[in-house]
């Protein structure tokens, strides 16, 4: 009898061993990466953010309309001219995928900054600083840093914005547009450590 | 019967026991800070981790904490579900208002809790406005934190946890355990360093989660390598602490 408690308690070592060693304790779901190949090189991926439904936060010095309702952002004169905003964040299918943060700053010492952070928490996080002057409707911007899957990346990503049209629902304002399009460091390629697909 | 009993009885216990060993045993020890070997000034930012100072938190809904304010949007889509935002106000040395921090974090498939390893990948959006802007892109090693915070409360018969506690969060990706760094903007501008996340916790309860603990950024300050000094990395190290 001795013999089968012992013998069951080395089971039961093992076996909580292998579950903690083989079943994964956190499993992130995931769609789809929806990347494409640019003809001079490269990949591009398109996403998202329909406003207002994607509106996570809003918050600005003065701001009449912070959002959410009952959210108390800081009166204080140094947060003036600065506002932020995160989002959910969708591909080109309308499915989400990440959450992103826009930053803004527009002050004497920091002239006018616009920065985005997207993160997708099964690929990695983005930090992107934009340009503030608009060309063809689009700000531009060079990815700053990226973690994991955008750790070997460089590119670009522009913002631009697109109305909704007048017939459609009249809760759906319209949506912000991102582009990032990003190629492999040369270090990243000599070492073949970057997979253009995998999945968000 | 008897043997079958006998059988389940000795699986519990060994079940019981890597459960055991997995919460005393001393993995994971807390050592000095990584950035002490650092030669570059640092310079800390504050926050309070409790979810009513903050100024929104968010998460899938379905955890103990509730998210600030009642009404912000919920990450309950699939590929959100493991993940949390926090907007807080980040705090000087002297406690005065140094901007906004956004800090997103998704727990992380490297868990590992048999290697001692509760990890959660974290991005923070630092905005100090009359500074510059950057990002701290680490990964946090929480697993001291539940075992010495969260699952005492839990144990708890008062469900709650009062003590004192200090720990280190951040686990990479630098070799020390320490963050990444990247500036975006004024003083921080092409600015690459490392930085960790520590928290002190004082009291912790299962219905609302932290109620006592607050959270420190520690960042290496950009100087000229020209005044990389003792005398210069001492004097601020002293300053800020």
């Amino acid at each position: 009898m001795i013999k089968t408690f012992i013998g069951g308690i080395v089971l039961g070592i093992a076996g909580a061993v292998a579950a903690l060693h083989f079943l994964p304790a956190v499993n992130i779901a995931r769609e789809n990466s929806l990347i494409s190949v640019m003809p001079n090189g490269g990949n591009a991926e398109s996403f998202h953010v329909n406003i207002p439904a994607d509106r996570i936060l809003l918050g600005a010095s003065g701001q009449k309309n912070a959002y959410p309702q009952g959210m108390q952002w800081p009166e204080d004169a140094l947060l003036d001219g600065t506002r932020s905003e995160v989002f959910k964040l969708r591909n080109s299918q309308d499915a989400v995928i990440g959450v992103a943060s826009r930053v803004t700053v527009q002050n004497a010492k920091l002239g006018n900054v616009i920065e985005w952070v997207l993160h997708f928490p099964a690929r990695g996080s983005m930090y992107v600083t934009l340009a503030p002057n608009v060309v063809d409707n689009r700000r531009t911007g060079n990815m700053r840093a990226g973690t994991r899957e955008f750790g070997d990346l460089v590119g670009t990503l522009s913002e631009r914005w697109v109305a909704a049209e007048k017939s459609s629902d009249e809760l759906h304002a319209g949506r912000i547009e991102l582009l990032a399009s990003y190629e492999a460091t040369a270090k990243a390629s000599a070492t073949g450590e970057i997979n253009g697909g995998g999945s968000e | 019967m008897k043997y079958l009993f006998m059988l389940l009885l000795g699986i519990a216990t060994g079940v019981l026991m890597v459960v055991g060993f997995l919460l005393y045993s001393p993995m994971s020890p807390e050592g000095i800070s990584p950035l002490s070997v650092s030669e570059r000034p640092q310079f800390s930012l504050s926050y309070s981790a409790v979810v009513d100072d903050a100024i929104a938190y968010t998460n899938n809904g379905e955890s103990p904490i509730a998210t600030n304010p009642d009404k912000i949007a919920m990450l309950w889509e699939a590929p959100l579900q493991k993940t949390v935002v926090l907007v807080t106000a980040l705090r000087d040395g002297r406690g005065s208002m140094a901007g906004i921090g956004i800090k997103f974090s998704s727990r992380s498939e490297e868990t590992r809790l048999l290697q001692g390893e509760a990890l959660v990948n974290s991005v923070w959006h630092v905005v100090l406005p009359d500074q510059g802007t950057l990002l701290v892109a680490q990964a946090e090693n929480h697993w001291n934190y539940l075992r010495e915070v969260v699952i005492p409360a839990y144990w708890s018969s008062a469900d709650n946890w009062k003590g004192s506690w200090h720990g280190t969060l951040s686990s990479g990706p630098g070799a020390l355990g320490t963050g990444d760094v990247h500036g975006g903007s004024g003083r921080f501008r092409d600015y690459d360093a490392e930085a960790i996340e520590t928290l002190t916790a004082r009291a912790y309860s299962t219905e609302t989660g932290p109620v006592a603990v607050d959270g420190q950024l520690i960042i290496e300050q950009p100087v000229p390598a020209s005044e990389l000094s003792a005398d210069v990395t001492l004097k601020l190290r002293t300053s800020s602490d």
